[in-house]
């Protein structure tokens, strides 16, 4: 399964390097978001720094929209589910594949919006360790929704915007778990960050454990 | 000696359609079976039924010994299918796409020259997206694909479409390589003169049954199939 993974992660990193969608539409997108806000709220920057953990999150779950859809996107043409149906590939090794695949498109989207926000918002760091921890578990929640749901939307006609009326409603609890722990991390509100963590921590267990079991049924039914 | 595939009353359905209305036919080791019939009339689907893509519903499927109607997924490392689609990722090139889908087969990928060689795709084509190909091109890198996982049961859906005549001729006498090599051949097609001149068999279908089965009429020196008139 391991195997199998490794090979569709490999392959899919290979399409996007190619294709430079992460590179060429999302962080120009992220980056926008970043100066709009900015401009926005002007001077404000104790605004901007207090807004900065939600800001954060959500530009990546609208960003996670683009990769999941160009991710699906890898395995709809010409035939395509068919040689994967007769393939050899166990399906939760194909889930877990496309799932690391957008988990480091997501987390190098990640890494320059988080550099964009510093620079810009005048962030300052309390809590280092939360936002190490956070960042790569909520990002696995939202690479695990996407390989779940990326699939199923793109089937549909609209899937433009079907996918992310299916993937933002059950991201919503990685959204408040991740903004919260910034919160905490960048000293703009108090509370118990870690117990955001831990939440962070089982729902992204419970996303891949729920692609794990259904990837099979989603690689018959899509 | 069990047969390679043995359909007895098969029925298989597209929604509530039935592509295979109660289908009896049975192919035996070696044989190159042309599927012929009019549009519609059941050939991609019984390929594709073969290939356990489509569920059986009802009768008896069996292919490479593996049940269809009780667990279809089974025969699929079993088998190769080229169909009308090429099943190649375009951002790839041929290498990169037949390597792939050796490793997703267990197959050596180190096979894949070896399979371009044999398709005979010009190497400065061998290292160029798949999207630049055309569509003669694409149909010889799915076909190296399919030589590169070795399957028992070749189902060849208009393996000819396509191609140039050259092409033609290495369909030909790959299906006669697999043939003798103890794969199975079943294929589809619309070009009659040529394929009854490779197949050791024609089985005409039509809405979704046997309506006709014959050994074709062979050059002279080719082994003969055990067809027979239904």
């Amino acid at each position: 399964m391991l195997r199998d993974a490794l090979m569709i992660c490999r392959r899919d990193l290979r399409i996007e390097r190619r294709s430079r969608v992460t590179f060429n539409h999302v962080l120009p997108f992220v980056l926008t978001v970043v100066m709009l806000f900015a401009f926005a709220l002007d001077a404000d920057t104790t605004m901007l720094r207090r807004a900065s953990g939600g800001l954060f999150w959500v530009a990546v779950l609208f960003a996670s929209n683009t990769i999941t859809q160009r991710s699906a996107a890898i395995d709809r043409p010409d035939g395509i589910p068919d040689a994967l149906r007769l393939s050899s590939l166990s399906a939760p090794g194909m889930f877990l594949g496309k799932s690391a695949a957008l988990f480091i498109q997501l987390t190098l989207t990640e890494v320059v919006l988080a550099a964009a926000i510093i620079v810009s918002y005048d962030v300052r760091f309390e809590g280092i360790a939360l936002i190490l921890m956070s960042i790569p578990l909520a990002t696995i929640s939202v690479a695990a929704v996407g390989s779940i749901y990326g699939p199923l939307a793109a089937g549909f006609q609209g899937r433009e915007s079907i996918l992310p009326l299916l993937m933002l409603p059950v991201l919503a609890p990685v959204l408040l778990a991740a903004t919260n722990s910034f919160g905490v991390a960048f000293g703009t509100t108090v509370g118990p960050g870690w117990r955001w963590v831990a939440l962070l921590g089982m729902l992204s267990a419970i996303y891949v454990v729920a692609g794990m079991a259904t990837a099979s049924a989603l690689i018959e039914e899509t | 000696m069990e047969p390679v595939l043995k359909l007895r009353a098969a029925v298989a359905l597209l929604g509530q359609f039935p592509v295979l209305a109660g289908i009896d036919l049975e192919v035996s080791d070696g044989e190159r079976v042309l599927l012929e019939g009019p549009n519609g009339a059941g050939k991609t689907s019984l390929l594709r039924t073969c290939a356990g893509l489509i569920p059986v519903t009802s009768g008896t499927a069996l292919v490479l010994s593996c049940d269809l109607a009780t667990d279809r997924r089974s025969v699929r490392p079993l088998v190769g299918l080229l169909a009308h689609t090429t099943g190649l990722y375009d951002d790839l090139t041929p290498v990169e796409n037949i390597r792939f889908w050796a490793d997703a087969c267990r197959a050596d990928p180190d096979d894949a020259v070896a399979a371009m060689d044999r398709v005979a795709l010009a190497t400065r084509l061998r290292s160029i997206p798949t999207s630049r190909l055309s569509t003669g091109q694409r149909r010889r890198v799915s076909l190296a694909a399919m030589i590169v996982r070795r399957p028992r049961l070749w189902l060849l859906d208009e393996p000819h479409a396509g191609l140039d005549a050259d092409g033609r001729d290495l369909i030909d006498s790959l299906i006669g390589e697999a043939a003798a090599s103890g794969a199975t051949v079943l294929f589809a097609s619309h070009d009659l003169d040529r394929a009854t001149s490779v197949a050791s068999r024609v089985v005409t279908i039509a809405g979704g049954v046997v309506t006709a089965d014959t050994a074709a009429a062979l050059p002279s020196g080719r082994p003969e199939g055990p067809g027979h008139v239904a």
